[in-house]
């Protein structure tokens, strides 16, 4: 008897401390490896350090941040990254948005063929398939190039090459205009998928009565596209767009490997990961590289905080 | 909703006895070409890969560039294995990610049980500090990170890419919220009246029904890890411990890239999680994308 009660009484006191087994493993890492590090970087970004453990860490104030913020590297990585983010991610939306409603459409076959083709880079390596744009938008005998020169001999491309003052072949990684677009265009090519399949998705939860009403009153296609499936589809818009303005503006592998690590002709390609990646692992100026980090940190605050503004401001309507 | 269907549907644009309809042939070429065009840019680099990982450089380089198989696949292999431990690089990467895997499932599906289970003290604040934490960008962690490593000696070592990732608060978000969507109370009340353990619980009757969960959250860390380039970069030094997209990179620094054993190297890295993912496209995009929806 005594020995039940004894037992009753391990089983509750585990009972009630069973929780924090459950969450305690977890924590242990995240306060390690998760909390720790956000703290470690501020503290490191207010000191001098070249990143060599026996030499001793310098307090100087806000000197890393004064630093960065009068580098001319600074801001044009900053411009770079800002410009590739946007022009990378207005594709990408609003061809998952087309596709996504086209895919969605009665008479539309082979949607499982569709989805799955537009969603396959999504799993491939970005390094690898970083090489491979780096081949295609090769100078002069990418197949790019090839592409544009063939098609040049075309009458009605000749006109828009000529209007577009192209005149191919082009040096799409060479050339300080091209190489952000290049870049653009792998990306992409890697998330219009991605964006498809999230907003059929979002597309599939909207009721179909909305759309009988629609038709019953003789809407448009393209009215029923802007009265009906973007309104339904805002909240998936704002997390997908929040997710690739986060995405962008940390932006380091396809640079990184397509124009190589200093950005490439006029350094038109260096954005702000790289200038951090430079500034830590390359230079030693491991103060610096956390006072840049803590920067992008901000700057990513301000624009997912922009960009879910901009998506919301609408929504009291409907 | 039949009605409606079939009054979008392909015959209806040739109806018996009337003209044909041109306006809606062409609506639906609009919308049927770019996504066809789309598709074709999507496939063309995997092919263009596999067509280079079978030609020589000079042939890589010519005018007009390769279009169809050449005969140099061998030598190229050749030259990926005399440069690179190629194979050793692919084992490293698929043991950083099963463990990845694997140590993200095991913490995260504890933690997030406990968070969508019980009720504790202190359980919103810690919650809520986490949570605070996955708005936080990967890129703010860098620095730390590779000075914390090297203060465990971790350099060179797998362990360093997998084990931090490990207590992933995106997980344990998700998790918790698969669990208490899918998981009722009164299932896990009535499993104690039984007398089964807590432990016992989590075991036996949650993570058998959060399965969906588990493999949504494997797939997306099991990708990512794949994937990591800048912190294996950081890391990893040795030839011998690469992963797949740090030595494929190794290959970009010398004097004459042999892109032809790049794209041999990259066809392995890309084309067995495409054969995967094609057998398994459906259940696949479900997985990846529940996060997302939830999120």
């Amino acid at each position: 008897m005594a020995e039940l009660t004894i037992g009753k009484k391990v089983n509750r006191f585990f009972r009630r401390k069973a929780p924090y087994f459950f969450i305690s493993p977890f924590f242990a890492f995240f306060l390690v490896f998760g909390a720790f590090p956000i703290f470690f970087a501020l503290y490191l970004s207010f000191h001098d350090w070249n990143g060599i453990a026996t030499s001793p860490m310098v307090f100087i104030g806000g000197e890393n941040y004064w630093y960065t913020l009068t580098d001319p590297l600074f801001w044009q990585a900053l411009k770079n990254t800002i410009v590739l983010t946007i022009q990378s991610s207005i594709p990408q939306h609003v061809l998952g948005l087309f596709f996504a409603f086209v895919i969605n459409l009665g008479f539309v076959k082979y949607k499982n063929f569709f989805k799955t083709t537009l969603f396959l880079p999504y799993i491939t390596s970005t390094v690898a398939v970083s090489m491979i744009f780096a081949i295609l938008f090769g100078y002069p005998y990418g197949f790019l190039n090839y592409l544009f020169v063939s098609l040049q001999k075309l009458p009605l491309f000749q006109t828009i090459f000529n209007w577009l003052r192209l005149d191919p072949p082009l040096k799409w990684l060479g050339s300080a205009s091209l190489i952000i677009p290049s870049i653009s265009t792998q990306i992409v090519w890697r998330w219009t998928g991605w964006n498809t399949i999230l907003y059929l998705a979002g597309l599939q939860t909207i009721p179909p009565e909305l759309y009988e009403a629609a038709r019953v009153d003789g809407a448009k296609w393209y009215q029923v596209f802007f009265k009906i499936t973007l309104p339904s589809l805002r909240p998936v818009l704002q997390f997908a767009v929040t997710m690739s303005v986060i995405g962008g503006l940390q932006i380091f592998n396809e640079p990184f490997i397509m124009v190589g690590k200093n950005g490439g002709t006029g350094r038109a390609g260096y954005t702000l990961a790289m200038y951090l990646y430079q500034t830590g692992f390359e230079w030693g100026y491991f103060g610096s590289a956390a006072a840049i980090s803590y920067l992008v940190f901000v700057l990513i605050f301000i624009f997912s905080f922009i960009s879910r503004r901009l998506l919301r401001s609408e929504e009291g309507v409907s | 909703m039949n009605k409606h269907q079939s009054q979008l549907r392909l015959p209806s644009v040739i109806r018996p006895g009337k003209q044909i309809n041109y306006k809606k042939i062409g609506i639906k070429l609009c919308l049927y070409l770019p996504l066809l065009f789309w598709t074709v840019v999507t496939l063309y680099p995997f092919w263009y890969m596999m067509v280079l990982s079978t030609r020589s450089l000079s042939e890589i380089f010519a005018f007009p560039p390769p279009m169809w198989f050449g005969r140099a696949l061998a030598d190229n292999y050749r030259i990926l294995l005399e440069r690179l431990p190629f194979w050793r690089n692919v084992w490293n990467s698929v043991y950083i990610a099963v463990m990845a895997t694997v140590t993200t499932l095991f913490f995260c599906s504890l933690g997030g049980y406990g968070f969508a289970v019980y009720e504790f003290k202190g359980k919103k604040v810690l919650f809520n500090i986490m949570l605070a934490t996955i708005m936080i960008p990967a890129l703010l962690g860098i620095i730390p990170f590779f000075i914390m490593m090297r203060f465990f000696g971790w350099i060179n070592t797998p362990r360093a890419l997998y084990l931090p990732g490990a207590a992933s608060a995106y997980g344990i978000y998700l998790l918790r919220q698969y669990i208490t969507g899918a998981v009722p109370l009164a299932l896990v009340d009535a499993a104690r009246i039984d007398g089964c353990s807590e432990f016992g619980i989590y075991c036996r009757i949650v993570l058998p029904i959060i399965k969906p969960g588990l493999a949504a959250l494997g797939i997306i860390t099991f990708l990512g890890s794949w994937d990591n380039f800048m912190s294996a970069l950081v890391i990893l030094r040795d030839k011998i411990t690469y992963t797949i997209p740090v030595a494929l990179r190794s290959f970009q620094g010398q004097a004459q890239t042999d892109y032809g054993a790049i794209m041999v190297g990259a066809s392995i890295a890309v084309l067995p999680l495409i054969t995967v993912f094609l057998f398994m496209s459906r259940q696949l995009i479900a997985g990846l994308t529940y996060g997302a929806i939830k999120g």
